[in-house]
């Protein structure tokens, strides 16, 4: 299983009830093609930073799916025919999440080291508590 | 490198001077990266303001040593840009 993220930009003069077929629709797409749905989002109007099918609007729709190559593809190909999606990107996360845990582990291995060599309470408490007890004196 | 910089004469880089001491040495801000500072492990393409900081005013992607983003940061920060402006978050090249 692998996490995804697909975006795409709906042209802006489909109407909001029109978006939320169109995401209900994609959803069944997903789903159907052994994804998991993790989240959609409407991110909501936006203008876009250059013109897209001659739209200088766009509305944006976020899925974060879990699933496989297969999937991605099928969405993909139903976007592609889909005539009010303007644009579509899709992001593989998993390996860009993966790292992040990584160095989040580091991060914390390297402050108990360096909590344990200086018995010295970590820094961003130390200055948090004298400002406090200032503040309830004042 | 070092060595040339500091005997290189005096009126090539004015602008970067600050005060007008006789001293040489000039104190630039140590410059840091923002992601490694702010402990920003993933670089979010749909995060615009962020992204947006590190893209020139013609919508390039601004150079390490303008912006002081470490090596691997900078790669990942190119990708994000390359991917907002695919998704038109950003422009590829902005009119002046």
């Amino acid at each position: 299983m692998r996490n995804y993220e697909i975006m795409f930009i709906v042209r802006p003069d489909v109407a909001d009830e029109e978006v939320d077929k169109l995401i209900a629709q994609f959803e069944g797409v997903a789903t159907g093609a052994g994804g998991k749905i993790e989240k959609t989002e409407k991110l909501g109007r936006r203008r876009l930073a250059y013109r897209i099918a001659r739209q200088r609007e766009g509305f944006y729709v976020l899925f974060k799916l879990q699933g496989g190559g297969d999937m991605v593809k099928e969405f993909e190909r139903r976007l592609k025919v889909t005539d009010t999606v303007i644009k579509f990107i899709s992001v593989r996360m998993d390996e860009a999440l993966e790292r992040a845990e990584k160095y989040k582990a580091l991060r914390a291995k390297q402050e108990s080291k360096r909590r344990r060599s200086k018995p010295a309470p970590p820094a961003p408490a130390a200055p948090a508590a004298p400002a406090s007890t200032e503040q309830a004196q004042a | 490198m070092a060595v040339q910089r500091s005997s290189s004469g005096e009126g090539e880089r004015p602008a970067r001077r600050e005060g007008s001491g006789p001293r040489r040495q000039y104190f630039r801000r140590r410059k840091v990266c923002k992601f490694c500072e702010e402990k920003i492990d993933v670089i979010d393409y749909k995060d615009v303001k962020l992204v947006g900081e590190f893209v020139s005013e013609r919508g390039k992607i601004l150079p390490r040593r303008l912006t002081g983003t470490c090596s691997p940061h900078q790669r990942a920060l190119a990708m994000a840009i390359k991917r907002a402006r695919n998704i038109a978050l950003l422009p590829f090249a902005a009119a002046v």
